[in-house]
């Protein structure tokens, strides 16, 4: 059965290897096109990040939107400045790349495909702009992000087949889940079905930028908040056993989510309980009696195609099903962050 | 009876004029304003459905042309781009008379524009800028 999700995944970007310019540069700062990439690492290799905004465009233009670009062919300016060594002369390189004269990118993100997620309202007086988009003043609207019964993790809820080595579709190409995503949180509360109700486990996955499409990958702006990317991902999940079969038929209906408002600015937000992705999807919840509309902030159409481009790949042969080579962690404490002296620690 | 869904905008000359209301008085007509806005070069927008007959109506749009009013009809000044949009949903959230949609069935966007009222609330909801309103 293939499963799939199309949704913004802010914890993604690209590694690219530029190759090398004569004479050689060891690139310190970077940009492309006008967004800064990370290159604490080696001479020509550089860390685009999804989120990253644009130094002359803000919040329009960003990381995401590089990649997008590069996955659609375009020219990308590439920017990069260094104090110079004996091995590397060169101080200052400006030139075009495109992903034909790049020596290498690849897609690697650390947190993709959430087994679930959570509705976010807003309790206050004010719209707020967040990562789950415009939250209307009390309780107008809400927004969700999952796909629900499509979605990978939440077929396969105690990763069985899913794990590391796992071949996957990936921005439309062929990937590989490559660990763990960070923040996977397999202890999660979950349903006798299995389904956490909340955000559990995660995948980092990584796949070749140049074979991907940008009907799969896209740069997404939410306004007033940044720069996010959505990321297209197919995993097909053999039926091994009878076991897997139950797992595999979970419904929207079976699956819930908790809701939260995310007005009150702390890790932990006051919750006004849960419901299920049925509900959801009819377009109204109720939340203290008060009818609420819904909206999702991925597509479930676009994770629709995903997975029947996916099943169609699988049967004529195109994409070969893989074993995990490790399974993920099924257990594992999440961590949060503390501010600590040295003594406390 | 018809109903038909206008944008009217009002040069700053005649702004302050009592205009909409000879709608009622000398052309029978009923209307909704949905709405209405005062724009920073001083120029009024008006957002207004218009429900008569033909004649009562075409007659109307005649005396508001000659009062110096523009007229436009209102859901041609929405555009969603099908190329660039991937059928999320978020503005599904936020338009109140539900004029956008997702289909049950496919999860494509729906768009109805006979539901619209431009309240403009969805459009900086897009994250990929596929919705455009000119007002």
């Amino acid at each position: 059965m293939t499963t799939a999700t199309f949704g913004p995944m802010c914890s993604s970007g690209a590694f690219i290897n530029f190759g090398h310019s004569d004479p050689p540069i060891r690139m310190g700062k970077v940009w492309l096109n006008d967004v800064p990439a990370y290159t604490g690492i080696a001479a020509v290799d550089v860390y685009i990040g999804a989120t990253e905004p644009s130094e002359t465009e803000g919040l329009g233009y960003g990381g995401a939107h590089v990649i997008e670009d590069l996955i659609a062919g375009k020219p990308v300016k590439l920017k990069a400045t260094s104090p110079g060594t004996d091995c590397y002369p060169r101080k200052e390189i400006e030139t075009y790349v495109t992903k034909d004269t790049i020596n290498q990118a690849y897609l690697f993100n650390p947190r993709n495909a959430y087994q679930n997620y959570a509705v976010a309202v807003n309790s206050s007086n004010r719209t707020i702009y967040t990562y789950m988009g415009k939250l209307l003043p009390k309780f107008t609207n809400a927004t969700f992000s999952s796909a629900g019964q499509l979605s990978p993790l939440l077929n396969d809820p105690y990763y069985r087949t899913i794990g590391i080595g796992t071949r996957i579709f990936l921005g439309g190409a062929e990937g590989y889940v490559s660990w763990a995503g960070t923040q996977h949180n397999p202890l999660k509360e979950r349903l006798p079905n299995g389904t956490p109700t909340g955000l559990a486990g995660t995948l980092a996955v990584t796949g070749d930028l140049k074979d991907m499409s940008t009907r799969y990958i896209r740069a997404a702006t939410f306004q007033k908040y940044g720069v996010s990317m959505f990321v297209g991902i197919g995993i097909p999940i053999p039926v091994i056993d009878e076991e897997m079969v139950e797992f595999l038929k979970v419904r929207d209906e079976d699956i819930q989510v908790e809701i939260f408002d995310y007005s009150v600015q702390r890790r932990n937000k006051p919750s006004y309980g849960k419901v299920n992705y049925k509900q959801l999807r009819s377009g109204k919840i109720k939340i203290n009696n008060k009818s609420v509309q819904t909206g999702p902030i991925s597509s479930y159409a676009r994770a629709l195609e995903i997975a029947d481009l996916l099943k169609e790949r699988v049967s004529s042969g195109k994409f070969y099903l893989t074993d995990k080579v490790q399974p993920l962690p099924l257990d594992g404490e999440y961590r949060s962050l503390e501010i600590l002296s040295q003594e406390e620690l | 009876m018809k109903k038909r869904k206008l944008v009217l905008s009002f040069p700053e000359k005649i702004v302050t004029r009592p205009i909409t209301y000879k709608l009622v008085k000398e052309f029978d007509l009923e209307f909704s304003i949905l709405r209405a806005e005062i724009t920073p070069d001083v120029e009024g927008k008006m957002l207004i459905e218009l429900k008569g007959t033909d004649d009562q109506i075409g007659k109307a749009i005649e005396y508001l042309e000659n009062t110096g009013v523009t007229i436009q009809e209102a859901a041609k000044d929405i555009t969603i781009d099908k190329n660039s949009c991937v059928d999320c949903g978020e503005y599904t959230s936020v338009c109140i008379t539900q004029a956008l949609s997702l289909d049950n069935k496919t999860g494509k966007l729906i768009f109805n524009k006979d539901k619209c009222i431009l309240c403009e609330l969805c459009l900086d909801c897009c994250p990929v800028r596929a919705i455009r309103v000119n007002m």
